[in-house]
């Protein structure tokens, strides 16, 4: 390719990216030192130059409210505790779809990878509301329940905790099926023979040879779950009520209901450095796919 | 791995994978077409709220700005992520490859609060600094949109970019062929499937989104899924039901689509490799 036109084909999409992703990360840092104020933009300048006198105002006092006010280390240590959980649980309904997929026959597996995949290309935030008619206390389960004499008043499913990690199950086991799926359909079938032919039986070969071989896979899927699921705001919102403490819906408060920009940025800040190993070895594991 | 009929293990597990996964849409879908208001009481058959959310004036406008803003921002993403995917296939190593990737595959998993509170602050500073842009509304949704879909499209255009064999592009530059012309006459059409999965991927996952909208958007650029998220919020309505019905239905139809036209692009190549 000819050096220029080699040139702007790498520029255009590493100049958006730089833009409208990096940058972006770049501000929210600067904007965690600021001061709230009621303007606009209703945070303080870092910087001032005024009269000949540069005035430099770092103030971290964001930082310090966050350590000083418990609810935000309370908040962080549920959301990854909750998304932690979620994700095992993910993994013991999404690996047994992924093994049982991986193998159907050509034919069976295209359709079956579709159904996996087709709810998630309905619209999520349906897909949760979908729940609250299902666990609300005159919804269909506690109506079920009650019809048949099971139990005599609704128990409390919606706006709890159990209801959060039915949602994040729910919505994210596409994301734990498919790289599973990706590394099992890879596996080399000799292994498994030979494994079989030495007198390994079944389950000892799928503990020893198949499970150990698709780590990458489970890692892959395990990242795309936790990740998304410690920041998530919706499936908190929507099904964990008032007392389900998570970190993305702490800010999402901050900033919509409190209007407090640098402390939503100080929030924001903390959960990156938190996701900061996480995405690490999400990236690490990814790029192998992307540049093999 | 060993293929073949499936095991009567496997099957269970699939049918309660699958139950669960369809029992909720399946509920929603049959009480869009429930005549009473409560939404979990059966009172007998009725289109009575496909009706009503026909002749709501604010879910129709929020559909409308959305699916513009999907259109676009599909469009440009497929642009930039399979600009992207030839970067990362095919031109080898370069200065700063690493943080490239990193930019591709951070976004897959990013927290939606985080980017959409990113991008907002960006907005804002560009507009004390640089005057643009001066309000927002559908033009920083679509560059919000462009920028998350752009990693996805990128994904699953690198991953059939590396399948292609590059003997057909290398014989097509030794017969004299220009890049540009190589990349629009030999690449462009072996990859078309991909491109079309790519975008309709980026179509739904814009016209899904409800946080980094919510962040980056402005007055009178309510997209679907915040006029969604605003009526349930005051409670349960059956209109969202027949609302979801159709979804449902428009993307069933949208991924038959997309299978179609995958197997019918694996047919042909597998012909030609026969040969």
């Amino acid at each position: 390719m000819s050096k220029l036109g080699a040139r702007s084909v790498i520029a255009v999409p590493y100049i958006w990216l730089l833009l409208f992703f990096l940058v972006p990360f770049i501000i929210v840092f600067k904007i965690s030192f600021a001061e709230m104020q009621y303007s606009i933009p209703p945070y303080t300048e870092l910087v001032e130059f005024v009269d000949e006198v540069l005035t430099i105002n770092l103030n971290i006092g964001n930082y310090y409210y966050l350590i000083d006010d418990s609810l935000y280390a309370k908040a962080y240590l549920s959301s990854v505790r909750i998304a932690f959980f979620a994700t095992i649980g993910a993994l013991l309904i999404g690996y047994p779809m992924a093994y049982a997929i991986a193998r159907a026959d050509a034919n069976t597996r295209n359709a079956l990878l579709m159904m996996v995949m087709l709810p998630s290309w309905t619209s999520f935030l349906i897909r949760i509301y979908a729940w609250v008619g299902i666990l609300k206390n005159n919804g269909l389960i506690n109506n079920g329940l009650m019809s048949i004499g099971i139990i005599d008043e609704p128990i409390a499913l919606l706006n709890t905790e159990l209801a959060v990690y039915i949602g994040i199950v729910y919505a994210y086991l596409p994301f734990m099926v498919l790289p599973i799926y990706t590394n099992l359909v890879k596996l080399d079938n000799s292994l498994l023979e030979a494994s079989a032919d030495l007198g390994c039986p079944p389950w000892k070969t799928f503990l020893t040879v198949t499970l150990p071989l698709s780590k990458a896979g489970i890692i892959a899927g395990s990242m795309l779950v936790f990740i998304p699921s410690v920041g998530e705001f919706v499936i908190p919102e929507m099904l964990g009520g008032a007392e389900t403490l998570m970190i993305g819906k702490v800010l999402w408060q901050e900033f919509f209901n409190n209007r407090d920009w640098p402390v939503a940025s100080a929030v924001a800040i903390v959960m990156l450095l938190l996701l900061l190993v996480p995405i690490t070895f999400f990236h690490r594991y990814q790029s192998r796919e992307l540049e093999a | 791995m060993q293929t073949g009929k499936l095991s009567t293990w496997s099957k269970s597990f699939l049918s309660v994978g699958f139950f669960f996964l369809y029992a909720p849409i399946l509920i929603l879908v049959i009480f869009s077409f429930n005549k009473s208001d409560l939404v979990t009481v059966w009172a007998g058959f009725s289109f009575k709220w496909y009706g009503e959310l026909f002749r709501d004036p604010q879910m129709l406008g929020a559909a409308w700005i959305s699916l513009k803003i999907a259109v676009l921002a599909a469009s440009a993403a497929v642009v930039l992520g399979t600009m992207a995917s030839i970067v990362m296939v095919r031109m080898g190593d370069f200065k700063g490859k690493t943080a490239f990737t990193s930019m591709i595959t951070a976004p897959l998993v990013m927290p939606e609060v985080i980017t959409g509170l990113s991008l907002l602050l960006l907005f804002v500073a560009m507009g004390q600094s640089l005057g643009w842009p001066g309000e927002r509304g559908m033009l920083t949704i679509w560059i919000a949109h462009v920028t998350f879909c752009t990693a996805f499209v990128a994904v699953v255009i690198t991953s059939r970019l590396q399948e292609l064999d590059d003997s057909i592009e290398e014989a097509a530059q030794d017969l004299g062929a220009p890049p540009w012309k190589v990349f629009f006459l030999v690449t462009l059409p072996i990859i078309a499937p991909a491109l079309m999965s790519g975008w309709l991927l980026a179509f739904t996952l814009s016209l899904d989104d409800l946080v980094i909208a919510s962040f980056v958007s402005g007055p009178g650029s309510t997209t679907l899924p915040m006029a969604v998220f605003s009526s349930v919020r005051m409670g349960i309505s059956p209109q969202i039901n027949a609302l979801a019905t159709l979804v449902i239905l428009a993307a069933t139809i949208a991924v038959f689509i997309a299978w179609w036209f995958a197997q019918r692009s694996l047919k042909s190549t597998t012909v030609v490799g026969d040969d």
